[in-house]
């Protein structure tokens, strides 16, 4: 009881006699909200192009029920229902899309992480060589080009009168292969193309991990009498689990989604190909500039990214449940 | 005698291991020049096709070194140079003005979510990083630039998209978060302003980080072509890689002009030309700074 009044005596006491030190606090508080006001307003920026940019297009995926009208707007068009959705399924390209986009991707993400992990694991053993940089600079160059300039050299390879393996097929003596009509060695393409591309960038990702582990630790293996495969088994790859958890997280949540860059330029639009080569990314692009159906590609743009988001909740659950609790990999 | 052959047996599987070790280190090494080759190859092959006779092209096919060295297709790029230089014109002018104002744009930002004294540091992070979990996608994002923003063929359709990447501020604000605190804090006391603080002291103590966000978004903009397709029609305005997409999609544009012009249009080395003058430079300017992207790519695997 008594202590209860002395609180509140000392509660009530700002407001009925401030005193130096009280005067201090207000104005310690003044620049506290000032700094505030000042930090919120560093953000603003940013914030408004987020805004715009992120959540006032979060309002447009409505399209995707419209009968949608340039000129109307999106306030004046028709509502249609599921009807753009109807239409996009019965059509088979939409299937098909989803289906080129997920094996692809899912090969992508496989292939990609094994060999981005052998790569990695080749340079961290012999790290200490002069030939490490010329080899990390090598790795990385494919970063700098554009998908542009990949579909330049793609050409140069599979072009089907003057290409290089065309010109070497004719060499021992085979038929040449028209590249760009024939579907079935598309994925192989793909991959080949993405493994040039990413396969550098990925393993320098890891690398830098393995390099982040305790050297220690591989001197008293050693000593212990493992083996470089049991090093790898019982160190490096426990150690580097975090990292590739997150990095398989992050791309399965993105298996919906594929790099438009790279299907768009590096099989250069050529219908033929489309049976392997057509993706969603492609598929919205065509909807939207060639066939000018913008409701249409608002309904495959949403199925997209509601699947896509779907994926993240469903990845990220899947790491919650395996996840130890002094080792969280989970995204949230 | 037993601790003798013991000795030899250990010290010849020692030889042995030594052995099958120096193998192992060249194996490896044979693998990593095999693959560093084939991330060089290829770019070698457009320079070489660029510096091939037409004919001499279409009859023996790419190859790594000229079959018969022609400067022509350069000649015939750099007799009307003025759409290359134009598109060089947009393409650096869009990679400065996006790099400057995005990275500081993104700083900006970045800086008060990594003040833990920041009253509204959750919410408004949750507000930015939410986004990197759904988005509305390219439909939505078309309509607003073109009926709402009336981007369509303006140049700042090319750059303003650029100007934020979620991503980066989060490796931003990580960077900023490990600055030393006492420093900002005493520089408080001493009454310097927030403003003050970040331009004098965050911003200068954060060169490497903001020299690779710099890069990061450099090189987006750089290689960007996507924009131009959908929001650029006006010749004047289209960007290097654009350039470069239509000159390889239209070639029967280009071929059609063959049959009209009196003069020859080496076609395929020209096209191979010009994807060397666009690539080149920039190429070699990036490689000069990829030491910030290696840091990049470790800033961003961590955290």
């Amino acid at each position: 009881m008594d202590i209860h009044v002395k609180e509140g005596q000392i509660a009530a006491a700002p407001a009925a006699a401030p005193n130096r030190m009280q005067r201090g606090l207000t104005t310690m508080r003044g620049q506290h909200f000032r700094r505030n006001l000042t930090w919120f307003l560093m953000a603003l920026p940013a914030l408004i192009w987020i805004f715009v940019f992120k959540y006032v297009t979060l309002f447009g995926v409505v399209i995707a029920f419209q009968d949608y009208k340039g000129r109307r707007g999106i306030s004046g068009s028709d509502w249609i229902g599921l009807k753009n959705f109807e239409f996009l399924f019965a059509t088979d390209s939409a299937v098909r899309a989803t289906r080129n986009t997920v094996t692809l991707n899912l090969m992508f993400i496989a292939i990609g992480l094994v060999v981005a992990l052998l790569l990695a694991w080749l340079i961290f053993e012999i790290y200490t060589s002069a030939l490490t940089k010329f080899y990390q600079t090598m790795l990385l160059l494919p970063r700098f080009i554009s998908w542009v300039i990949v579909s330049y050299f793609v050409f140069a390879l599979l072009s089907t009168d003057n290409g290089v393996i065309n010109k070497f097929l004719e060499s021992i003596g085979r038929d040449p292969v028209a590249w760009y009509n024939s579907s079935e060695f598309w994925p192989m393409i793909l991959l080949t193309v993405v493994l040039w591309g990413g396969a550098g960038i990925g393993s320098l990702i890891y690398l830098s991990g393995m390099l982040a582990i305790d050297p220690q630790l591989f001197e008293a293996a050693k000593i212990d009498g493992a083996s470089k495969w049991q090093q790898y088994r019982f160190i490096t790859f426990p150690m580097l689990k975090p990292l590739i958890v997150i990095n398989l997280l992050l791309a399965l949540g993105g298996i919906f989604s594929a790099d438009f860059g790279l299907f768009y330029q590096v099989p250069r639009n050529q219908a033929l190909l489309y049976p392997t080569t057509d993706v969603l990314d492609t598929f919205i692009y065509r909807s939207l500039i060639e066939l000018q159906n913008v409701s249409m590609a608002a309904a495959a743009n949403l199925y997209q990214s509601l699947v896509g988001f779907g994926l993240v909740l469903a990845a990220n659950w899947v790491v919650r449940r395996i996840e130890s609790q002094d080792e969280p990999l989970s995204l949230f | 005698m037993a601790t003798y052959s013991q000795t030899l047996r250990t010290a010849r599987q020692q030889d042995f291991e030594r052995l099958m070790g120096i193998l192992a280190r060249y194996s490896i090494h044979i693998i990593l020049i095999v693959w560093s080759l084939a991330c060089l190859l290829p770019l070698l092959l457009v320079v070489s096709a660029s510096l091939t006779d037409e004919i001499a092209l279409t009859r023996n096919g790419y190859g790594l070194i000229p079959s018969q060295f022609s400067t022509e297709a350069y000649t015939f790029v750099l007799q009307d140079p003025t759409a290359i230089v134009r598109a060089y014109g947009v393409t650096i002018f869009n990679t400065l003005v996006g790099t400057v104002l995005g990275v500081l744009v993104m700083s900006m930002l970045a800086y008060p979510l990594s003040q833990p004294d920041f009253r509204l540091r959750r919410p408004l992070s949750f507000f930015v990083f939410f986004t990197m979990l759904f988005n509305g996608g390219i439909v939505p994002f078309y309509i607003l630039m073109t009926q709402y923003l009336k981007l369509r063929n303006n140049i700042l359709a090319l750059i303003i998209p650029h100007l934020v990447g979620v991503w980066y501020v989060l490796i931003l604000r990580t960077y900023f978060a490990g600055l030393p605190r006492e420093l900002l804090d005493a520089a408080r006391v001493d009454g310097a302003g927030e403003w003050r603080i970040f331009f004098a002291i965050v911003l200068p103590l954060s060169k490497p980080a903001l020299a690779t966000i710099g890069l990061f978004v450099a090189l987006g903009i750089w290689n960007d072509w996507i924009l131009a397709l959908y929001f650029i029609s006006d010749a004047n305005l289209y960007p290097l890689q654009y350039l470069l997409q239509i000159l390889l999609a239209n070639a029967n544009v280009i071929a059609n002009m063959r049959q009209l012009s009196t003069q020859a249009i080496p076609l395929q080395t020209m096209r191979m030309a010009m994807a060397v003058l666009a690539t080149g430079p920039a190429a070699i300017f990036f490689l000069f700074f990829q030491k910030y992207l290696v840091r990049g790519i470790t800033l961003g695997s961590f955290k």
